[in-house]
């Protein structure tokens, strides 16, 4: 996750607030952003027993709109965005023609024929250009790229809607899991949706950037006394990580096709075609030469991105991510396996720095929320 | 900050030396620079290192970083509640010891840093 530090980063809303609180910062995806705060254990204990707050600003917003907004959407995405209502969020992939990741995405329909598109801050820029390149055979639709419209941050955990709940009039009962609706946070527009990254109860709220710094300390002073701290984005990588979410340019890349990913239920397969769709029909029959499996270290050590994965002898795969869970305590990781190396319960050898460590392959996700 | 009656080296470790023995940790600025440590690997009891050389690796929930030897000399006891709490090196970086070492070139001390010394170089 860590870049070389390099010119002209862009900053969020709250830079300054995140410096001022005694942020460590880090560069991630072109922007300068908040890597910890009191320490990456407790933030990402604090979302998982309590609460925690995000900045995740850097996120891209693209807006299509236009009669044929759906027909556009249905072309670039891979799950069915007709099952969408107005006021529900959906999973999805910006595909190649290959099935392979642009990026990964959700999908927000706002209106009958008005979406919003979040993406990845580091690809804003190139999933602005294809979507405009793709929409150029669609009369109707139209892409903006609305992301200096929006700031957003990330409440998470399960005290997150008691919290929330203090600062608006929106029943947030009412909001299930992957729905949003619009109103007031202390005072200020907001679009609240039930959506996260971190594998708990949570919701993420886009504000206008100009009032971010008021919604950020207001949600700050009425968590802190039941425990809410604000968290940075190591938290949240070791918290995405613990819940088997994919993270691009890990997990997921322009060379990795969907079903290599393990993520086959985001594709809409009842859809009469997709960017992609030929390409992943094709490979649903056969075996797959590799596929993402969860794993477990047994020897002790910590398997990273990019650590070699051999099997007798011979090099099978790569690591995407791994570390060890602040929360199930245990040094757990993704990696890329062929198909008879990814059933459950097989071992296989993880080259740490050149040390050749067993690790074993487990069911993902790694921790799930209780429920109820 | 520094105690004064620890010597220290350019990557970041202490060592206290008292009758040709000496404990080995790694000072407060490197725990700051790690963040929450989760894991370390430590050499055996009866291995020799070298000053200058890798004797382990120390692993925060982000990165990996190498431990370097400040002494030559063998390897006597390992700190093995580190195994199960390496969170201590965090809380108390200048207490918790990971390695003890009997020397083997007692000069090598006058080449490491004072308290004042490794201070002008972290600032």
């Amino acid at each position: 996750m860590t870049e070389p530090l390099i010119d002209n980063l862009k900053k969020t809303p709250l830079y300054t607030s995140h410096c001022e609180m005694g942020a460590r910062m880090m560069t991630f995806g072109g922007w300068e952003m908040p890597m910890e705060y009191s320490g990456i254990t407790e933030e990402h204990i604090a979302v998982r027993t309590k609460a925690g707050l995000f900045d995740v600003s850097h996120m891209g917003e693209i807006e299509i709109a236009g009669s044929q907004a759906l027909q556009a959407i249905q072309k670039i995405t891979s799950n069915d965005a007709s099952e969408l209502n107005i006021g529900q969020v959906q999973y999805s992939a910006l595909t190649t023609h290959r099935g392979t990741f642009l990026d990964d995405l959700l999908v927000y329909r706002l209106a009958e024929t008005h979406f919003l598109l979040v993406l990845n801050a580091i690809n804003i820029d190139k999933g602005f250009s294809w979507i405009n390149k793709e929409l150029e055979t669609i009369n109707d639709a139209f892409a903006v790229n609305t992301s200096s419209r929006y700031a957003l941050l990330a409440i998470q955990g399960p005290k997150s809607a008691s919290i929330l709940q203090e600062l608006t009039t929106i029943e947030l009962d009412k909001i299930k899991y992957y729905r949003f609706t619009t109103g007031e946070l202390a005072g200020i527009r907001a679009t609240i949706s039930r959506t996260g990254y971190t594998g708990e109860d949570g919701f993420e709220v886009f504000v206008a950037p100009q009032s971010v710094k008021i919604a950020w300390e207001e949600l700050l002073k009425v968590g802190s006394s039941v425990g809410l701290l604000p968290a940075g984005l190591a938290a949240r990588d070791t918290l995405r990580l613990e819940s088997s979410m994919r993270l691009y340019g890990h997990e997921i890349n322009e060379k990795t096709t969907i079903l290599e990913a393990g993520l086959e239920w985001v594709i809409g397969w009842n859809k009469p075609s997709f960017n992609g769709r030929e390409a992943l029909v094709k490979q649903k029959g056969k075996t797959l030469e590799r596929k993402l499996v969860g794993f477990e270290m047994i020897d002790r050590g910590i398997a990273r991105h990019g650590y070699d994965i051999y099997g007798k002898d011979q090099k099978i795969g790569m690591v995407t991510s791994g570390t060890q869970t602040p929360f199930l305590k245990k040094a757990i990781g993704m990696a890329y396996v062929p198909d008879e190396w990814g059933k459950v319960e097989t071992e296989f050898l993880i080259d740490t720095r050149g040390r050749r460590l067993r690790a074993r392959v487990v069911s993902m996700p790694f921790y799930s929320r209780p429920k109820g | 900050m520094y105690p004064s009656d620890l010597k220290y080296t350019k990557d970041h470790e202490w060592i206290s030396i008292k009758n040709k023995i000496g404990k080995i940790g790694v000072t407060e600025y490197a725990q700051q620079q790690l963040g929450d440590i989760v894991f370390i690997e430590l050499p055996e009891i009866g291995q020799v290192i070298k000053k200058g050389e890798q004797f382990g690796s120390i692993e925060s929930a982000k990165a990996v970083s190498d431990l370097y030897s400040p002494v030559s000399g063998e390897v006597l006891e390992v700190n093995k509640i580190l195994i199960e709490q390496p969170e201590l090196i965090n809380k108390s970086p200048h207490e918790t010891w990971m390695i003890s070492v009997k020397l083997t070139e007692l000069d090598e001390e006058k080449t490491l840093f004072d308290s004042t010394n490794y201070e002008a170089l972290i600032k």
